[in-house]
């Protein structure tokens, strides 16, 4: 039986903590394919490189090529070979070809389910066939992984729902306005969380946003971080009813929004709700606000619990986008075969087909 | 083959295709959470070309519009509604309203269908040849039919709010348009609404005040009450007095008053235009 010598090799967050992934980094995949060049075992590279994962997929005419690879990339990153020995993710065949499915799909993401890493492994492939270093065999794995991914994104509910505070306030924005191109922002604190909030408002289409704290200077700061203008703190109840969506993260002792506040505000402003996002502890929003006509207040505690709920869904869809993955991965296995096998057979005398390996 | 279908049999066709969106759009949903847009779509298409030609054969055997009896009206409410959700639910981007709407289609032409009785008695020419007249009944049902849509939308409206307040917003929740997206295409699908039923009634009072005693007092009453509460509701929710759940609320009560008013538009009919008694099968 003929088929070709597919390889991944590489380390993950599986089994590299943050501070080996930090020397793990490649900052060159140039020089690595230079490294690579002068060894014909390798016919085909692609390189997987992010911040949780460098993986390298190649075609190479023997388990050879798996091994120099490992040997270029040690040396190049100055990494132990030992150490990279016991940490190092090294598959063939099927089941090389089957990981790039999952990886692509974001069923072996850190965080589970996410999309950035589809985008990733695409720019890995772009990179490897602007290099001329993409051939037959990994052109189909590569196209079929990207089939695969999006095929089992849209039949199961692996990316459903956010499993981020900042990103389940986002989507909870979205859900009560639709396009977060119109609703104005105000974010009440200058905490860490408030700012990451801010952020992922900004990085979905909040073009009006505001930032209010007790220290003028930092919430300018941070406003200017983000293209956003500034509110006096003296302010903020006074000036409610201009804003669809505030986020709260001060470090008051009390509450710094009461129930009478909000109230005036919605009698100012009847039709268009009001999201309150509190993410303070102690709290920052009178909870009276919540009973409100149009009025939708959410706590810390609602906010991780949905973003908990989340992540669970997420899990409870692994094994059925495995056996899904694991069909097509069979099916694109036995075509490499059938393929490799035709062309060893179509060759004038005996040969090796191309990318063939001991099976 | 299809050129001897009766037009009920086009009728039945149409309610098979609407139950065949609601059944593929519970498939859908139990499999992958979210109703398939496409073929939904497809089966309230299929259907609204059944009902469109089952409605033709029956308006060319009834001589004008047919609204003659309220198996007819019930059947051109519900073609009125899929009619505005064909031109103007693709806009709303929302898969569950496809999947509501065929199941209105699905609801009121089965039940049309299963009870002989409103389909009794064919009346023919009830127009008396008289186009304005016919315009007003059709522009009247048509604005019943967006009052329909107008009920769906109100029903992912509080559905919506009932998700945000209760803080469930996974599962189908995630599926359902933006609360205020929703309160946008409610406000505009009821002044649609009140808009074609002014216009109806417009028309129909030029007719009835040359001859006051042509329409019944039930029949009056009854059409005035629904057009005078689609104008409050209308009034209200432009004052900020009728808001959210509220509105919502009003909106799901006037179309259940549009509804319960087509029995009084129905028993008013002038005996006649009363020409034969039919078997159901015609």
């Amino acid at each position: 039986m003929s088929e070709p010598f597919l390889f991944v090799i590489g380390a993950t967050h599986h089994s590299a903590p943050l501070e080996v992934r930090e020397r793990l980094a490649l900052t060159s995949e140039d020089d690595l394919r230079a490294d690579l060049a002068p060894h014909g075992a390798i016919r085909e590279l692609a390189v997987l490189n992010t911040c949780n994962r460098v993986e390298f997929y190649g075609v190479g005419t023997d388990e050879s090529a798996a091994a120099l690879v490992q040997a270029a990339y040690c040396a190049r990153q100055k990494f132990d070979p030992a150490e990279f020995e016991r940490i190092r993710l090294r598959l063939t065949g099927r089941a090389a070809a089957l990981h790039l499915f999952e990886v692509a799909s974001g069923i072996d993401s850190q965080l589970l389910g996410e999309n950035e890493i589809f985008g990733q492994v695409k720019d890995a492939y772009a990179a490897a066939q602007a290099a001329g270093s993409t051939g037959a065999v990994l052109n189909r794995v590569f196209q079929k992984a990207f089939q695969a991914a999006k095929h089992v994104r849209t039949h199961t509910a692996i990316s459903a729902g956010t499993v981020s505070i900042a990103n389940v306030a986002v989507e909870l924005a979205a859900d009560i306005f639709g396009s977060l191109a119109d609703a104005k922002v105000l974010i009440l604190g200058t905490g860490e969380i408030g700012n990451l909030t801010a952020k992922a408002f900004a990085s979905r289409g909040a073009a009006d946003l505001a930032v209010a704290g007790r220290r003028p200077e930092v919430a300018s700061e941070i406003a200017g971080g983000l293209g956003a203008g500034t509110v006096p703190f003296a302010e903020r109840e006074s000036r409610l009813a201009d804003y669809d969506v505030v986020v709260c993260s001060t470090a008051a002792p009390a509450t710094i929004l009461s129930g009478a506040a909000v109230a005036a505000a919605m009698r100012r402003r009847p039709a268009r709700p009001l999201l309150l996002i509190d993410l303070a502890v102690p709290r920052d929003v009178d909870a009276a606000a919540a009973k409100l006509e149009n009025v939708f207040l959410y706590n810390l505690d609602d906010l991780a619990g949905i973003a908990e709920r989340n992540r669970t869904a997420r899990a409870a869809e692994v094994d059925r986008c495995r056996a899904l993955l694991a069909e097509r991965a069979d099916v694109l296995w036995s075509h490499l075969r059938r393929q490799a096998a035709g062309d060893r057979d179509d060759r004038p005398g005996p040969a090796t087909a191309p990318g063939h390996a001991a099976s | 083959m299809f050129a001897d279908l009766t037009d009920r049999q086009w009728l039945w066709c149409a309610a098979a295709f609407y139950s065949a969106g609601v059944v593929l759009g519970t498939a859908g949903l139990v499999r992958v959470r979210r109703p398939s847009g496409v073929l939904v779509s497809g089966a309230i298409f299929a259907g609204y070309l059944c009902q469109w030609i089952g409605l033709g054969l029956r308006g060319h055997a009834t001589g004008g519009c047919p609204l003659g009896n309220r198996f007819e009206i019930v059947q051109f409410t519900a073609w009125s509604a899929i009619t505005l959700y064909l031109l103007v639910g693709v806009t709303f981007r929302s898969s569950l309203l496809g999947y509501l709407t065929s199941g209105l289609g699905a609801v009121l032409t089965l039940v049309s269908l299963s009870i002989p009785a409103w389909d009794a008695v064919l009346r023919t020419h009830i127009f008396g040849g008289n186009p304005w007249i016919e315009l007003h009944a059709a522009l009247a049902i048509f604005s019943y039919g967006v009052f329909g849509l107008l009920a769906l939308t109100s029903t992912l409206f509080l559905f919506r709010h009932f998700s945000l307040k209760s803080k469930q917003l996974d599962g189908w929740f995630s599926l359902l348009p933006s609360i205020l997206d929703l309160d946008h295409i409610e406000v505009r699908l009821l002044a649609t609404g009140t808009a074609l039923l002014t216009l109806a009634l417009a028309f129909g009072s030029v007719y009835w005040s040359r001859d006051t005693a042509t329409v019944g007092h039930a029949k009056l009453a009854a059409t005035i009450a629904v057009w005078v509460l689609a104008l409050l509701a209308l009034a209200l929710r432009a004052l900020g007095r009728l808001l959210a759940k509220r509105f919502a609320w009003a909106c799901l009560a006037l179309f259940a008053g549009a509804l319960l008013s087509l029995q009084a538009v129905d028993s008013s009919r002038h005996p006649s235009s009363v020409t034969a008694a039919t078997p159901a099968g015609k």
